[in-house]
This record gives structure tokens, sequence and C-alpha cells, in this order.
């Protein structure tokens, strides 16, 4: 029944995806203008590491998408508790826990969709980087996705309006992204940053996307960034969860 | 048979401001095959009533049985028995209507052939046919208000709650509506339980009146028996009864048609 279920409302949200084509691309839009316009500026820097500037920059600009994108994403569902459409489904027999997995597999698919698109642009660019590696970056941005979007709807499920959730997701994200180094290696930092970046979950993505991007698979930023991914996801779909199964106040 | 019976039915909402009791003790029994209009002035607890006899708000006080099953302990079955029409309604409008009869099937857990068979029987019965490749945003108030209907009824529910249904229809649409709860009624059996704070609507469309105020029941009967007791005589106006026993109007006075 869950599977049931849960292929049911992906079915309708991936759908409502695809109703907005233009929204898709859209979506892209803010990582793709630092690809061309900041992309350039690094390429003859030392930013420390091995490879490319692109190999540094693209894994970071890969999980900027989907730290932007997921976080947002709960806009949706206070939409459609205006709408009704949320306590309409409810009183239905639907699996509780699939009103949020359909929602957030949806989410996925879509960040991995745009993040296709962007290592596309990225490799029009000058990136070269090993497909096994590419394709651990997308399942980051995977993970990524649906940790942050599993919180963004529990979030949206307890406020009321959209003006009480776009400020928090705006405290919350902006900090983020700055602090865990998706633009520039934190390592190019003082020493406190970096200190204080390692309290950042998103730090060890982009460090483990980092590796992967030059090949390098069996190392500890590997190790440290596939569990804070993992045990993000977890904690945060276990978080949705509990809302969506007591929601309704 | 009661179909549906609370005792001491109670919530209580946690705010920034304090606690608001919505509903402070609702004792109320429904037969089976009965309308009930469950009427009372706005911010009386009405809603919040219907949402827990949903399963969509957790009672803070009290129990229910719906349709046989315990609220707290068979939500699942409780789902199963009612179907449910929230006063905003509940489509996308971006969706059409055929895509969103068909969904409400499926989450009702119809194979798609039936669901989408369902869909057009649906439609024939609230005259909806014509429009199930419109977008739901795209219909008529009545329409919408119709399709709102033929949603809660995918699974043929034994009860239907109806939220304020005729709220913003015209007067056309409103008669329609009434004889649509009717025939629901009359042909199925299907109980209703509707709240308005219309009173021409609970005098037409009731057989019974449960009247609420503050989040208690104030009074309950049919409606002449409650205009006999309360209003002074079987002839008093619904609305003199309804002032006699919460003490103000069911609505502020630009609020829509009250009574005729
Ligand atoms: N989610 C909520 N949080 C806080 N107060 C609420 C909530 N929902 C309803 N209330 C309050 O409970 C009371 C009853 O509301 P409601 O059931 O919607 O009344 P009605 O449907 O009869 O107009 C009102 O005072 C309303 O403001
Ligand atoms: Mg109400």
């Amino acid at each position: 029944m869950l599977l049931h279920d849960t292929a049911l409302v992906y079915g309708r949200y991936l759908r409502q995806s695809l109703r907005s084509r233009f929204a898709l691309l859209f979506g892209v839009l803010m990582p793709l203008l630092y690809l061309l316009f900041f992309g350039p500026l690094l390429t003859g820097l030392p930013l420390g590491g091995r490879g490319s500037s692109w190999q540094v920059l693209v894994p970071g600009l890969l999980l900027q998408l989907g730290l932007f994108g997921a976080s947002f994403a709960g806009f949706m569902i206070i939409l459609e508790k205006g709408q009704g459409v949320v306590e309409r489904m409810r009183v239905t027999p639907v699996s509780r826990l699939a009103l949020l997995l359909g929602r957030v597999l949806r989410e996925a698919t879509v960040f991995v969709f745009q993040a296709v698109l962007l290592v596309l642009a990225a490799v029009a660019m000058g990136l070269r980087a090993p497909l096994p590696g590419v394709l651990i970056g997308f399942g980051f941005v995977a993970l990524l996705t649906v940790s942050l979007a599993s919180l963004s709807y529990a979030l949206a499920m307890k406020v009321a309006t959209p003006q009480g959730f776009g400020p928090v997701v705006n405290a919350l994200t902006l900090p983020a992204m700055l602090l865990s180094g998706l633009m520039l290696p934190m390592t190019l930092g003082p020493r406190w940053l970096d200190v204080l970046s390692h309290l950042m979950p998103l730090r060890y993505l982009v460090d483990a996307v980092r590796d992967a991007y030059v090949g390098r698979y069996a190392t500890a930023h590997m190790l440290y960034g596939s569990l804070v991914a993992v045990g993000l996801t977890v904690l945060s779909v276990t978080v949705g969860t509990r809302v969506f199964r007591t929601a309704g106040a | 048979m009661a179909i549906i019976s609370t005792a001491g039915l109670a919530r209580t909402f946690r705010t920034r401001h304090g606690p608001v009791q919505a509903v402070r003790g609702i004792d109320l029994t429904v037969r089976e095959g009965e309308i009930l209009g469950f009427l009372g002035p706005n911010g009386a607890g009405k809603t919040t009533t219907l949402r827990m006899l949903t399963t969509l708000l957790p009672p803070t006080g009290g129990a229910a049985t719906v349709a046989g099953c315990d609220l707290a302990k068979d939500p699942a079955g409780v789902r199963r028995a009612c179907g449910y029409v929230a006063q905003s309604g509940g489509v996308d409008p971006q969706i059409t209507v055929r895509e969103e009869l068909v969904t409400q099937g499926r989450l009702y857990r119809l194979p798609k052939a039936v669901a989408a068979e369902r869909a057009g029987e649906l439609a024939r019965e609230l005259d909806l046919t014509g429009l199930l490749d419109r977008r739901c945003g795209a219909l008529s108030g009545g329409q919408r208000r119709r399709l709102d209907i033929a949603m809660a009824l995918t699974h043929r529910p034994k009860v239907l709650f109806l939220d304020e249904p005729t709220t913003g229809l015209d007067p056309g649409s409103r008669a329609g509506l009434w004889e649509l709860v009717r025939g629901l009624r009359d042909r199925y059996g299907t109980t209703v339980f509707l709240t308005t704070h219309y009173l021409d609507e609970a005098d037409a469309l009731a057989d019974r009146l449960v009247i609420v105020d503050r989040g208690v029941v104030a009074a309950e009967g049919t409606p002449a028996a409650l205009k006999l007791a309360y209003g002074g005589s079987a002839d008093a106006t619904l609305q003199d009864t309804f002032l006699a026993i919460t003490g103000r109007g069911p609505a502020p006075a630009d609020a829509a048609p009250v009574a005729v």
C-alpha cells in the first residue's frame, strides 16, 4: 500500500512539474549564471587540491542547486493547504507517509534532472570529470534534496502563511551556503572559518563530491560525506513523517 | 441506530496568545439516513468539530464513533466510511476535473480502470460530464461545489460531511445543491452532516438541527420543535428562535442571506 500510494502521489506531482516546464528550466538559471560568470574567474587561481577549478566549482554548484531548490519546496504545500487539497487527501485512507514521500521523490527527480543539465553545461564550459564520480555527485544531490525537502515540507505543514515560512528558510539557507564552502573550498580561509564550517552538515557532502569529481572514491571525505548524507536523510524523513502523521493543528 | 455519536468531544488549540477552546464539549447523536444541520454563528466551533469527526484533527477531550468506528482507535475505518467537503473545497485549479476525480478514486485504492469508470459515473450523477476535460480553476462556483461533492462521494461513503456547502453560491446553485443533498439521502440512504449559518438552509434541508454556540450544543431538535420551544410558537421564524437560543444572530448582518 505504501508503494502504491507513494507512486500515486509521486505521479500527481511529477505531472505538475511537467506542466510547468518553464519553472523546471528556470531552476537551473542561478547555478548556470555562477557557472558562466563566476566559473571563468577561478580557472587560473590556486584552489588547492587536485584537478581543475571546474572540478571544485561544479560540485559546489550542484549542491547549491539542491540547497536552494529543495529548501523552498514547502511553499507548494502552503498553497495546497489554502486550496484544501492537503485535507482532502488526508481524509482518504492514503498512507500519510506516502503523502510526504511522493512529494519528496518528485523533488529529488526534478533536482537530479536539473543537475544533469548543469553538468552538461559545465562540460561545455570545460569540465572534465570521471563518469562514476559524476554519477556519485547526482546521488548526493538526490539525498540532499530528499532531506531538505522533507524538512521544508515539515516546516510548511506547521506554519500558516508563506510569510512565516520564507524568512525562516532564507535565514537558514544563506549561512548554510556560505559556511559549507559551496563556492570556494573552506581550506582556503582562516582556520576558525574552516573549523566553524565543519558544524555545517553540507560541508561534508561538498568535500565528498569534490573528491568524487577528481576520481578519488576511497577517501575519508567520501566516508564522512556518505555517513552525513545518509544520516541527514534518515533524520529528516523521520521528522517529516512524524509531522505528516500527526499534522492537523 | 446512531451512525455518529460523540461524548464530550473537545478541542483546545494552543496558540501564542494562550489556549483557545474552539470546541468545549459536544454531545450529539446522528441517526442513519438523517440530514443533520449543524448550525451556529461564526467561530462557534463547527469546522473544528467536523475536522475532528473526519480524523483530520485529534480531539483534546472526549470520544466519538462514526459508522461504528472509534475515532481514536480506528481512524482508518472512519476514513473509509465518510466523505468530507471542506469549506474551501479541495481541488487543484491547474488540474483537470477528470484527473482529480480519477486521482481521488486511486487514493481510495480503486484500481486504475475502476477509478476511471467511477469518475465517469460521478460526473454523470453530478452533472459534470461536459466539464471533465476542463481545468478545475475554470469552473463556476456551483460547478466547483458539485465537483467537491463528487470527490467526497468517490467511495460511496455512508456519511457525508459538508462544511458550509452553499456559502458564496448564487440562489439557483444553492437550490440545486439542496436537491442534490436530498437526492443522496433518498437514493442511497447517505447520512448528511452539514454545517451552515444560513437559517433558511437549515430550515429547508435539515431533518434535525443541532445549534452550537461557543463550542457547546445550545439546543437541538427538529426545526419545528425548536421554533415551538424557543421561538414561542410553531410559526416563529427560525431567526427569532436562533436569537432566543444564542442571544445573537447567526452571522454578522453583512454576511449574506440570513433568512427568507
Ligand atoms: N488552528 C487553529 N488555531 C487556533 N485557533 C483556531 C484554529 N482553528 C480554529 N480556531 C478557533 O476556534 C474557534 C472555532 O473555529 P471554527 O471551528 O472554525 O468555527 P466555525 O466553523 O463555527 O466558524 C474560533 O475562535 C477560531 O478562531
Ligand atoms: Mg467554519
